[in-house]
């Protein structure tokens, strides 16, 4: 088995791992790191593919290198934005779930 | 240009930089505002709205002038090593339908968001205008970038832009449906973005031209578009992948709530008709594309019953937001090609387009109508609207008019598209989608008509207001909603793919059976399933009909008791997760299949 293909198996393995986090756990924090660790997965199959893209005389392919570092950023914004509200959702409710949110939504807090 | 371009898709085109000006407009008004802070974010953003409609009347112009997509390479570099940005008729008159709804938007806003003089600056309008503006350059970006990583890109901004406009108002309930729809979208997007990995992976580009001409069927490509239209589908909105939308459109307020619905799902599902239509037409199969009619199906099924079992009316509008998304993907079917085993750009496209564009403006006028009543009466409750027909006329007429244009009326954008869907039904021979189609136009008849119904009814008492409600705002919904009942009768050909035949406004009496089709049925369907308060029940004509439709409607109510707790169980993060990932499995093994 080749480095590249090793790199690839890795990255779908943290792939499967962050899925199952984000969709059976429960808490947000625990969701957005599950998010990261998806994200982790997909940038390291950008890795393989970049390696194994390489023209002569090149470590790498940079397009895919390039893209990662794009997408480093999407996903720290995400994470930034995410935990933002996580923390003004435990200020004004104490707690941090999202349960029963449709019951709620587009209540008047003003209405008896 | 440095270097030499081989080929006409190649070159930037005469008129290219109106594409970058439309991207960079509204970008350069969100550094303005927040260079000149809160109390200036208003006026900047009101004067970029103008701006933005002439670049898009002239990228009107020019595309027509042209014949052909406009294209701008960035940097005078061509792809594969360069990005392009391309419009063709479709990314040009979703731009158009945009920047209008953006601009009646700013005009509706003005009241709810205004930062006068002597008063303190406060962080919720600064925050919208900048947003407002965030989105509109983000959908912009999608309409017109070339390849699919701008599009990724593009589509994580809008999706940046739309989640805080969900909370302006910093309520928990609010915040914790920005939460779950940040957390499902980013879901929706690092399935999208394994997807481009893939295909750079076998392909060594992501251009959208290139792309299209280079893709075969192999396993890793097949792969990639399941992955793709399925985090797409996710970030739509698609049933059974709704879970973040009822709360998140209904708990915003009510200017945000109309460009989230109106625009922002959108987006998404732009990128899903340019990955069908244009990067891979002949991989999906018929089978995949079945598949995605049949979602779309349930999602009119399941939007419009939950929607007529709501109490508040801006759940149900939010629920009626799901069932219109459900009729977007109708015309997957349709536009197959069974000689040529591919997706064409035909009729079938072009209804799909016109009814995405025709439920933006109808579905902002109908929000926004929404939001000029609660701020009235203090609530939604739909059994409480009573006496509201008579007391704010000039909403209820919006609603009305929205609603009218929703269903189908000539010469609505509406009625044109469902014209276009049911010859393309014809053509196909489909014609269980013909049947889906009009049923369609039958569910939004029957929670219109619900809603109309208890605004026209008369008081028990007569119906104080809290607040006097703006001449501008109520003239911005009309308006809107005007524009969609129209937009029919706009010159289509030179950017849609309509064929030749369809008539914009039929004959009196075929209009008048158009319409009364979805009206009566939708009247049956709403007194079937609606609310109905205890005081419309007692009157003598109300005892009549509940006397002749008591047992069919119990039967129905516990048939949409199912439907509700079905998409109880599906506003579950497990539920939706495990549907999420049958959904990529099932498309995967239909695009397999059809090979």
């Amino acid at each position: 088995m080749s480095a590249t293909t090793m790199f690839g198996l890795c990255g779908a393995a943290i792939v499967g791992l962050g899925l199952y986090g984000l969709i059976t756990n429960p808490q947000p924090l625990r969701k957005i790191v599950a998010f990261n660790l998806i994200g982790s997965g997909v940038f390291m199959l950008f890795g393989g593919v970049a390696r194994r893209g390489a023209a002569a005389g090149f470590g790498g392919d940079p397009v895919p290198q390039a893209l990662v570092i794009t997408g480093v950023v999407v996903a720290f914004s995400a994470t930034a934005l995410a935990v933002a509200l996580l923390l003004r959702l435990f200020e004004s409710t104490g707690s941090a779930s999202l349960r029963d949110s449709m019951a709620s939504a587009g209540t008047d807090p003003t209405d008896p | 240009m440095p270097y030499p371009a081989p080929g006409l898709d190649q070159a930037t085109t005469s008129g290219g930089f109106l594409l970058v000006l439309s991207v960079v407009v509204p970008v350069v008004g969100i550094l303005l505002a927040f260079a000149a802070g809160g109390r200036r974010a208003e006026r900047i953003a009101l004067a970029t709205m103008p701006l933005g409609l002439v670049i898009v009347a002239a990228i009107l112009v020019a595309l027509r002038r042209a014949d052909a997509p406009l294209i701008y390479l960035l940097g005078g570099w061509a792809p594969p090593l360069g990005l392009a940005l391309r419009a063709d008729g479709l990314s040009v008159v979703m731009m158009a339908i945009t920047a209008i709804v953006i601009g009646a938007v700013g005009v509706f806003a003005r009241a709810d968001f205004a930062t006068p003089h002597g008063s303190v600056e406060a962080r919720a309008p600064f925050a919208f205008w900048i947003l407002l503006l965030a989105v509109w350059g983000a959908l912009n970006t999608v309409f017109v970038g070339g390849d699919l990583f701008t599009l990724y890109v593009a589509l994580e901004l809008l999706t940046f832009a739309a989640v805080p406009l969900v909370c302006l108002d910093g309520r928990a309930e609010t915040l914790q449906a920005a939460l779950r729809y940040l957390i499902f979208a980013l879901l929706g997007s690092v399935l999208y973005l394994t997807g481009t990995v893939l295909l750079y992976g076998g392909y060594g580009t992501l251009d959208i031209v290139l792309l299209s001409r280079r893709v075969v069927a192999d396993p890793a490509t097949l792969v990639a578009a399941a992955l793709m239209t399925v985090g797409l589908l996710a970030k739509t909105a698609l049933f059974p992948l709704h879970l973040w939308l009822p709360p998140a459109h209904a708990g915003a307020p009510a200017a945000a709530s109309a460009v989230l619905s109106a625009l922002v799902v959108k987006g998404s599902f732009f990128i899903v008709v340019r990955l069908w239509f244009d990067v891979m037409p002949g991989l999906p199969g018929l089978t995949a594309a079945q598949l995605l009619a049949v979602l779309g199906a349930a999602a009119i099924v399941v939007g419009s019953v939950v929607a007529l079992r709501q109490e508040r009316l801006k759940l149900l509008i939010a629920y009626s937001t799901l069932a219109q998304i459900g009729y977007l993907f109708l015309m997957f079917p349709l536009a197959f090609d069974a000689a040529s085993a591919r997706l064409a750009s035909g009729g079938a496209l072009a209804g799909g387009v016109l009814q995405a564009i025709s439920h933006a403006t109808a579905k902002a006028a109908m929000f926004m109508s929404a939001g000029l009543i609660y701020a009235a009466l203090g609530h939604d409750r739909i059994t409480g609207l009573g006496g509201i027909g008579r007391a704010l006329p000039v909403s209820v007429l919006a609603f009305a008019l929205a609603g009218a244009a929703l269903l189908g009326m000539p010469p609505s954008g509406a009625y044109l598209a469902k014209e276009l869907l049911l010859q393309a039904a014809v053509e196909t021979e489909q014609w269980w989608w013909a049947v889906a189609v009009q049923a369609g136009g039958i569910f939004t008849g029957s929670y219109v008509l619900l809603v109309l119904a208890h605004a026209l009814a008369s008081a028990d008492e007569p119906v104080t207001l809290r607040v006097s409600v703006s001449r501008m705002q109520e003239a911005a919904a009309l308006a809107l909603a005007l524009c969609s009942l129209l937009l029919g009768l706009l010159p289509w050909h030179g950017y849609l793919p309509i064929p030749d035949g369809i008539a914009p406004t039929p004959p009196a009496i075929a209009a008048l059976a158009f319409t009364l089709w979805p009206v009566l049925g939708g009247l049956a369907l709403a007194i079937l399933l609606g609310r109905w308060s205890v005081r419309l029940a007692r009157i003598s004509s109300g005892r009549v009909v509940a006397a002749t439709v008591g047992s069919p409607r119990r039967a129905a109510l516990a048939l949409a008791g199912t439907l509700e707790r079905l998409d109880d169980l599906l506003s579950q993060w497990l539920a939706a997760g495990l549907a999420l990932l049958l959904l990529a499995i099932l498309f995967g093994a239909a695009m397999l299949a059809a090979q």
